[in-house]
């Protein structure tokens, strides 16, 4: 075993089983890596975190509704609920920490600036409801940032209520079935979607009541084109499409295929959650998109916070400009006013109790003044750059799917593990060990085992070259046979592999009390 | 351009190892007609910091944030105070900056999060599981709506009309493209509606909400009863979440199904999202709910650990048979909720709400003394209904330019109806200085 000059070892040996399993420490910490218990298992009655004033001694009146007995909440004080909250933090992988290639999640870095923004008072303590006179500025951010999301998609409409992507999806497909609607045509039944896109395309078409029909991809991961013309019809209320696609690549045909979808008197729906490739360098009007959806947590910034908030705007070509929900913003005579019901206008309904995610609005905003006209062109391209150059160091030991160039991710299957014993669910989980997240995996569905890289542009070469240089060693690994190396990753987080068909089977989805517990157990 | 690290000699040695000439040669794919030849017209170049501070901050000036003045609003959105540790916490970048936790193994701070955010919502609704956050409470409401139909197999919904008109018009435009019915009736600023007579045997729920949206509160302990045995489910909708602190929570009225607003819990005003939809049921729906939801269980070693689960109800797994087409929800505004919430525990939510309630009662008492106002509530949390000799809408403004944020007129909700009356909410953060400031200048637009 080597030793620094303090007579340490330097090096974990390999396989010295050290780290496996349980420590054998008293407590089962581990150094910064320590336990914590749920919330409910610190509880002493009567402890708080707050403190409120006296409650006035007012007789109350509640009308016909008793006050309830308890809730059942435990009861912490101040620095036990920052210790657990701060705790509970390390146990996760987050941009701030490293490198998150997650393929098609954009995980690029969110600014600081963005969230001092969004927490001027004149922003974040604004009531919805407010009478206009009083939130000028709020509705000229929201008039601001739709500038400028349709100058870089060249649209001319554009709707900021949805709450994330998905719920773009639904609005878009909702303003599409409002069209065809209009014009009396109650024959289009259908919504093509091709077989590598995102899982929300399919489910969003079928929450609108449309029947999915698939396209297949070509051998060089793109639509196919005279599968598509064949499917088109006067049954087809429009085509849903990313761009880039899940595959990591332009859709080359895009413009053969807009003008197929609209002769066959359809819609072209573009799911925009690639849109970081293309920003400030290719206006989606220009490809003949109808309508598309921006993700704001992923091309412009705004933290994914483990799940969301997100923010889906929609955006509108002319043909299907009339048909957005309220509410929106207009120019009125003394400044801006306020939309909000739909019978004000042509609006097909509500998406959302209020206007929109103000407070991601206002972090997009900040993004995109930050980078102006010049830091998007440079953007977009150092993104492209980035995920080729990772494709390029990499295809010699792993498979690409497809050929390049690629945009801002590249796609691998599994064929590079074939007989290795080894899965991709297993390079991915080794990978943690190195101190990356894993790609995105088994997504598109269209390649095997697939891997998925998304670098963003917001990584150093120095960082790339490092998980190059991880997973390369770890393709070799895996084809020198070591396949128990991969089967026991991770052993250096948190929690180990967590037995998912277990948690199925039998869900356990909250914290019960003991007695309870102990009660339903006895049954 | 600060956010890019690499510089000009990384971006020529990379393109060597692609062998590409120029980033724009890695466009190539990109239809000639279609690639712009630069930075897009039309808009600015890049600013520094104190730039985007500059222009951003004199936007900001231009609103009157509630906190500034005497604000009693409400209808959907209320102000109450969120201690500092809440927001210190949400912006640890381990939180921030972490996507939704598909890799569970680094994500065990997230998911255990979700594990006691879903706990927490289960308590305070007394509902038996509650899932890991929705987008807002209207979606959830008409989600809720969409799961009914699906178990009861069913498609009509009656809307009372005491819910949240926004909270309606989300439903009814689901509805619409969705293909359901739903019936909405007419806004009951006093109550009296019957809703029992309207279901039948293709109801598939029953929405309400409590408090109701003019502040009202309701006990649908015999509601839900009678809609079960019509086979039809309940529907209960919470806007105020911090009213569950003191009222029969709906599980305890029976309710099949709750869905709600958390914005109340650790989350600002931030003029009306993001917010945190909150989504409960019985223990038998579980495989019907839309949305995320964690799990325990044990990882290699036999240790307690959490994991997203019951996947095969959603849209990446399911695609178009997925219970919803949900992905990204609110999950630091669940967090934000889940801190805050730990920071009350029993004895501060308890004592908290009670607080709004008292206030409340206190502010209709004053409001009551002002010449030609009348309250309409008997029951009421804390927020109440008040019907004004003048058109709400032209007395609000008339107060905003004594600098008083006095409630929200019905008529904002309703255009065009109940153009007399107001709704005033009233929590913690209102003084008694506030009160009776606002309860003169009322006394004075009036007079």
């Amino acid at each position: 075993m080597s030793m620094n000059n303090q007579g340490r070892p330097s090096a974990i040996p390999a396989n010295s089983g050290a780290f496996d399993g349980v420590t054998g420490t008293v407590t089962g910490n581990r150094g910064l890596q320590i336990e914590e218990p749920l919330i409910f298992e610190q509880d002493s009655a009567g402890r708080t975190g707050v403190d409120l004033p006296d409650v006035p001694k007012v007789a109350s009146r509640l009308g016909a509704v008793k006050p309830r007995a308890k809730v059942g909440l435990p009861g912490l004080a101040e620095p036990q609920v920052v210790r657990h909250y701060t705790r509970l933090s390390q146990k996760n992988y987050a941009i701030d920490s490293g490198f998150y290639p997650l393929g098609s999640c954009t995980m690029k870095h969110n600014p600081r600036l963005n969230e001092k923004m969004a927490r001027l008072p004149g922003f974040s303590d604004v009531h919805p409801l407010q009478p206009v006179s009083t939130v000028q500025g709020a509705l000229e951010l929201m008039d601001q940032l739709a500038h400028w999301l349709k100058t870089l998609t060249g649209m001319a409409a554009v709707t900021l209520a949805p709450a994330a992507g998905a719920h773009g999806e639904m609005c878009g497909i909702m303003a599409i079935r409002a069209a065809h609607e209009a014009k009396g045509d109650s024959g289009r039944t259908k919504i093509l979607v091709p077989e590598s896109a995102h899982g929300t395309n399919p489910a969003t078409a079928a929450a609108c009541g449309y029947s999915v029909d698939a396209i297949p991809a070509t051998a060089d991961g793109r639509v196919d084109l005279e599968a598509l013309k064949a499917k088109l019809g006067p049954d087809v209320a429009g085509l849903m499409l990313t761009n880039p696609n899940t595959c990591g690549l332009f859709e080359r045909d895009i413009i053969a295929i807009a003008d197929a979808v609209h002769e066959a008197g359809g819609y072209f729906y573009c799911d925009g959650a690639n849109f970081n490739a293309i920003v400030g360098r290719v206006r989606p009007a220009d490809l003949g998109i109808d309508v598309m959806h921006i993700n704001l947590h992923k091309t412009f910034s705004t933290p994914h916070g483990g799940g969301g908030p997100g923010s889906g705007p929609v955006v509108f070509a002319e043909s299907l400009a009339p048909y957005i929900p309220v509410p929106y913003v207009t120019h009125g005579k003394d400044g801006f006013a306020l939309v909000e019901n739909a019978g004000e206008g042509p609006a097909f309904g509500r998406m959302k109790a209020f206007h929109g995610q103000m407070g991601m609005f206002v972090r997009a905003l900040s993004y995109m003044l930050s980078h102006g006209a010049d830091g998007l062109w440079q953007a977009s391209g150092d993104a492209v750059l980035n995920a080729n150059y990772v494709m390029a160091r990499l295809e010699d030991v792993m498979t690409a799917s497809f050929e390049g160039p690629c945009m801002h991710e590249c796609l691998f299957d599994d064929r590079f593990l074939k007989g290795t014993g080894v899965t991709t669910l297993d390079m991915a989980k080794a990978l943690i060990d190195e101190g990356f997240h894993p790609m995105t995996m088994y997504f598109p569905l269209v390649v095997h085992g697939a891997l998925l890289i998304e670098p963003t542009e917001t990584e150093s070469k120095a960082s790339l070259d490092q998980f190059v240089e991880a997973l390369r060693a770890l393709a070799e690994r895996a084809k020198s046979g070591d396949v128990t190396y991969f089967q026991a990753a991770p052993r250096l987080t948190p929690r180990r592999r967590l037995d998912e068909t277990a948690a199925a089977r039998k869900p356990v989805l909250r914290w019960t009390p003991p007695v309870v517990a102990e009660a339903l157990a006895a049954e | 351009m600060r956010y890019l690290p690499l510089t000009e000699a990384d971006r020529q040695s990379m393109l060597e190892a692609i062998r590409a000439t120029s980033v724009e040669d890695l466009f190539r794919d990109v239809p000639k007609s279609a690639r712009l030849a630069g930075p897009i017209g039309g808009l600015p170049n890049h600013m520094g910091e104190l730039e985007v501070e500059r222009l951003l901050g004199s936007m900001a000036a231009k609103n009157v944030p509630a906190g500034s003045v005497p604000s009693f609003l409400g209808a959907g959105a209320y102000r109450h105070h969120v201690p500092a540790t809440v927001d210190h916490l949400v912006q640890r970048g381990e939180f921030l900056t972490a996507y939704t936790p598909y890799q569970p193994e680094v994500s065990q701070g997230t998911l255990q999060v979700l594990f006691e955010f879903q706990t927490q919502v289960a308590l305070l609704t007394g509902m038996d599981v509650a899932n890991a956050s929705m987008y807002d409470g209207a979606t959830s409401c008409a989600e809720a709506v969409m799961m009914a139909n699906r178990i009861t197999r069913r498609k009509k919904a009656i809307l009372s009309g005491g819910l949240h008109p926004h909270y309606r018009d989300v439903t009814t435009t689901d509805a619409r493209f969705i293909g359901f019915e739903a019936v909405a009736l007419p806004a009951a600023p006093t109550g009296g509606e019957d809703l029992l007579a309207l279901v039948d045997d293709k109801t598939s729920c029953v929405v309400v909400q409590n408090p109701d949206v003019f502040g009202h509160v309701r006990d649908y302990t015999d509601l839900a009863a009678a809609c079960q045995a019509k086979g039809a489910l309940l529907i209960v909708v919470v806007t105020e979440a911090l009213s569950l602190g003191l009222l029969t929570p709906p599980g305890d009225m029976g309710a099949d199904i709750v869905a709600a607003e958390g914005q109340s819990f650790g989350n600002a005003l931030n003029f009306g999202g993001p917010y945190v939809g909150l989504f409960a049921v019985k223990d038998k729906y579980v495989r019907q709910m839309p949305g995320r939801l964690c799990g325990e269980t044990v990882d290699a070693d036999g240790r307690r650990g959490f994991v997203l689960t019951l996947s095969t109800r959603e849209q990446h797994i399911r695609r178009e048979k997925a219970t919803s087409n949900i992905c990204t929800n609110s999950g630091l505004c669940a967090l934000a909720f889940s801190i805050h919430v730990s920071l009350l525990g029993e004895a501060g939510i308890t004592q908290l709400a009670q607080l709004n309630h008292t206030k409340a009662v206190q502010m209709a008492d004053k409001l009551a003394a002002v010449p030609g106002v009348q309250v309409l509530n008997d029951g009421f949390f804390n927020e109440f209904t008040v019907k004004l000799p003048k058109p709400a809408a032209a007395v609000v403004e008339e107060l905003a330019k004594r600098r008083i944020l006095g409630g929200v007129p019905v008529s904002r909700l309703y255009p065009g109806a109940m153009e007399d009356l107001l709704l005033v909410a009233v929590t913690e953060t209102n003084t008694d200085a506030d009160m009776d400031a606002f309860a003169a200048a009322l006394t004075e637009v009036l007079a």
